[in-house]
């Protein structure tokens, strides 16, 4: 097994903790797991991403060019890495903001709207885990149980009580994500 | 015993295995991308814990003066910096290796010159390798490629540094402090007490004149040529005697290898998918990973040019510089090319492949 | 020539060379400040029985072999470095009585970062700061402290500010940091002024052992040969030149 993901988006979306939950899920399931963030000043509002590979092998690359799964979560993403996944591979986006949709025959597609259904429920702060739902309904190498571990391992104690709910997150994430035909 | 494994990112771990080796401190400067190292620290607040001391210098220049006082006690202490800070501390360097001091310097690099980027780059291997301040001296160099490393080094370096009494730099990049792994922590170690390490190490540091001993002095001083050149001879065969005993490297598929790729810390990482690639096309490709790059694994170099090897390619995050090394190990046996992307950029397993391809196979 | 010793009876004796002070002979010229403040920082550690407690940092300049002159332990700084050198000593051996001992160039030039850093942070530590207005070691050149109009190998025809910049006053910049306990200005140009000098090395070394923060000690000072002039000229030039802009006294503490 070895699924090698990049999440990309804003600054600010979430998507360094998206990984690194991802990434703690796979060490509760005793896989290798690297995570890589883009650094510096893309933290600050610009596009931020991070690459997770998880792998029942020793990684050997940390940097990669190509990706089993892209999750894209704006317009600047899309351009720079609709053309990365590789063929047969995933993509998976919110279509909040996008403009220009992905085009690519070869890969499977799916949408999942997260930021419209954080929204329908008045909670901005379980975006990502919807989004963690939605990937995991597409590609589900960890399990569940293991998701709530790494989950809990990757937030402080003192936001452990945001825990059912982002578990919640989690499940709606996975009925929300839609393949795009 | 059950072991701590956690997940962590490599400029977190360092600030982990600096406490949990008994350092006495730390004494930094914020640069990116290694400001986790202190921070970390900084949030941990060993000298509640184990007494260590962290302090956010002025400067780079403080910060490694302060690491000479430190060190002229005989304590444990180690700093840590980015490519534009290493600059600032290489004075220090050579002060610190002219008074035959043991401490750690860790360079998280980026890329260069100047102020250059902030993404990684290997192309500080020249300033770490070859002195990197005035003098005759070296660092003593260790390039970690995990997160696991990152750990493992912060205490090794300090048992080479006290072992010859030399600085000892771990020579990371912005990939190896950045990215997070698993990694397995060690048990805390107690400090050392002075007593301690006068019965391990010898009494030559500062902790006091008292009546049963000559004052001891730190000093890089001599006026004297003679006695300055027969100093610097001392030095010279403390290098020969690291360069016998501390190579330290990794092989890759080596074996049956016809040809072999040369790379060190993120870069070995990258190729060896390269590895696995070529292997997959039918090419008999193997890889070295000097783990230390100075002394620089010469001998395994020779020796599988010596046995057939038909090409080397040094394989490098910056515009050609531990080529030079391999080059001289390999002494004209068989031909050694370079390929390097630089600035801050990475390049993939299938740069290298091509690489190798262009320049060695098909060449 | 024959050798003998000198009796003298233990009541007799006025005055007595500090055991912390060796036997060397001193590299400084004669009529040079450096050997009486030499004196007074070993009779003051002898004084308050802390030579086996005691840790110096010399600097570069003239006392830059400082070292060979106390009978303590000694770390030697690169220019300018002393106080960043001395903070992490008294850190990392916070039962340690750690000083530095620095001349103008060093401390007020090339180490004016580390000196006011060390002094804002409050290090429990002792600078001693030699001001002689000129760079003695390297051969009289221009000092951050060098008077407006002095003559030096590197202001040939007087410190002129609108090349030069102006001469300061570094201890009265430090004296408004909290971190600071005691800042004063002393000279060894008589006996009086000795034994006033030798009281404030006392007080900031006790400062330091009591951790009241950083003392701060000047010694304005003489360099007959880097001003070209016999040790009485000098001893007047001083009194008649520097004293008036460096006035001596307490600025804090």
């Amino acid at each position: 097994m070895k699924e090698e993901l990049i999440i990309a988006g804003f600054g600010g979306q979430g998507v360094l903790s998206t990984g690194k939950i991802l990434a703690y899920s796979g060490v509760m399931q005793d896989f290798e797991v690297s995570w890589l963030p883009s650094y510096g000043p893309e933290m600050r509002g610009g596009t931020a991403n991070v690459t997770v590979i998880i792998s029942d092998k020793r990684i050997s690359s940390p940097t990669l060019q190509t990706f089993d799964t892209a999750i894209i979560l704006n317009q600047q993403s899309m351009d720079k890495f609709e053309s990365q996944v590789k063929p047969g591979g995933v993509l998976i986006y919110d279509t909040n903001g996008i403009t220009r949709h992905p085009q690519r025959k070869d890969i499977k597609i799916y949408t999942i709207d997260a930021t419209e259904e954080a929204a329908k429920r008045g909670n901005s702060r379980i975006f990502n885990t919807l989004i963690l739902g939605g990937y995991l309904k597409v590609r589900p190498i960890v399990t569940l149980e293991n998701v709530y571990k790494g989950l809990k391992k990757s937030l402080p104690e003192r936001a452990w009580k945001s825990l059912p709910m982002n578990e919640e997150a989690i499940r709606i994430g996975m009925e929300i994500i839609k393949e795009v035909q | 015993m059950k072991k701590e494994v956690r997940l962590m990112k490599g400029n977190e771990v360092l600030a982990e295995a600096a406490i949990r080796c008994g350092a006495d401190g730390y004494f930094g400067y914020p640069i990116t991308p290694q400001s986790e190292v202190m921070e970390t620290l900084m949030e941990l607040k060993p000298w509640e814990t184990t007494g260590m001391v962290v302090l956010q210098a002025e400067s780079e220049v403080s910060a490694i003066n302060m690491v000479y006082g430190a060190a002229s006690t005989g304590k444990k202490v180690l700093t840590s910096s980015s490519s534009p800070g290493v600059s600032l501390m290489s004075e220090g360097f050579s002060y610190i290796a002219g008074a035959e001091l043991p401490c750690v310097v860790i360079n998280v690099t980026r890329g260069g010159p100047g102020l250059g980027t902030i993404q990684p780059s290997q192309s500080d291997y020249f300033q770490a390798t070859k002195g990197g301040a005035h003098g005759d001296f070296h660092l003593i160099v260790l390039a970690p490629n995990s997160v696991q490393e990152m750990h493992d080094f912060v205490f090794d370096a300090f048992d080479l540094a006290f072992k010859y009494r030399n600085p000892v730099m771990i020579l990371s990049d912005g990939v190896i402090g950045q990215m997070m792994e698993k990694v397995v922590l060690a048990d805390q170690r107690p400090r050392r007490t002075d007593e301690e390490r006068i019965a391990q190490d010898g009494d030559w540091a500062l902790t006091g004149k008292t009546p049963d001993r000559e004052e001891h002095v730190i000093t890089s001083l001599e006026l004297d040529p003679y006695a300055q050149e027969k100093f610097n001879e001392k030095l010279i065969a403390k290098y020969a005697k690291i360069r016998e005993n501390e190579v330290r490297y990794e092989e890759f598929m080596t074996e049956d290898a016809d040809y072999v790729i040369v790379a060190f810390g993120s870069a070995a990482r990258i190729c060896t998918m390269t590895v696995e690639m070529a292997r997959e096309a039918g090419y008999k490709v193997g890889l070295v990973r000097p783990i230390t790059l100075y002394p620089f694994p010469t001998k395994v170099l020779h020796d599988l040019a010596a046995r057939g090897v038909k090409g080397f390619l040094s394989a490098e995050l910056n515009h050609g510089q531990m080529v030079e090394d391999v080059r001289l190990a390999v002494n004209g046996q068989a031909p050694v090319e370079h390929y390097g992307r630089s600035g801050g950029a990475v390049f993939s397993p299938d740069q290298v492949y091509e690489a190798l391809l262009t320049k060695i196979i098909n060449k | 020539m024959a050798e003998f010793e000198v009796q003298i009876k233990e009541e007799n004796l006025v005055f007595r060379k500090s055991p912390v002070l060796t036997d060397k002979v001193m590299h400084y010229c004669p009529g040079c400040s450096h050997g009486t403040v030499h004196n007074l920082v070993a009779e003051v550690i002898g004084d308050l029985g802390i030579q086996e407690k005691t840790i110096g940092v010399s600097p570069v300049g003239c006392s830059v072999f400082a070292y060979n002159y106390l009978h303590i332990d000694w770390a030697q700084a690169a220019h300018g470095r002393a106080c960043a050198v001395a903070t992490a000593i008294k850190r990392t051996n916070p039962d340690k009585m750690v000083f530095t001992y620095q001349g103008d160039g060093d401390l007020a030039a090339i180490g004016t970062a580390e000196t006011i850093h060390a002094c804002n942070r409050g290090e429990n530590i002792v600078v001693i700061f030699i001001n002689n207005a000129i760079y003695g070691m390297t051969g009289g050149q221009m000092a951050p402290t060098t008077l407006v109009g002095m003559k030096t190998a590197t202001s040939p025809y007087g410190r002129d500010p609108k090349i030069h910049g102006f001469p300061y006053k570094i201890a009265d910049m430090i004296a408004p940091l909290p971190g600071v306990c005691y800042v004063t200005r002393q000279s060894v140009h008589t006996p009086a002024a000795v034994r006033k000098a030798k009281k404030a090395i006392r007080k900031a070394f006790e400062n330091a052992l009591a951790g009241k923060g950083l003392s701060f000690v000047e010694m304005v000072s003489t360099c007959n040969s880097g001003w070209k002039m016999s040790p009485v000229d000098a001893n007047k030039w001083m009194e008649e030149n520097l004293v008036p802009f460096y006035p001596l006294g307490d600025i804090k503490g």
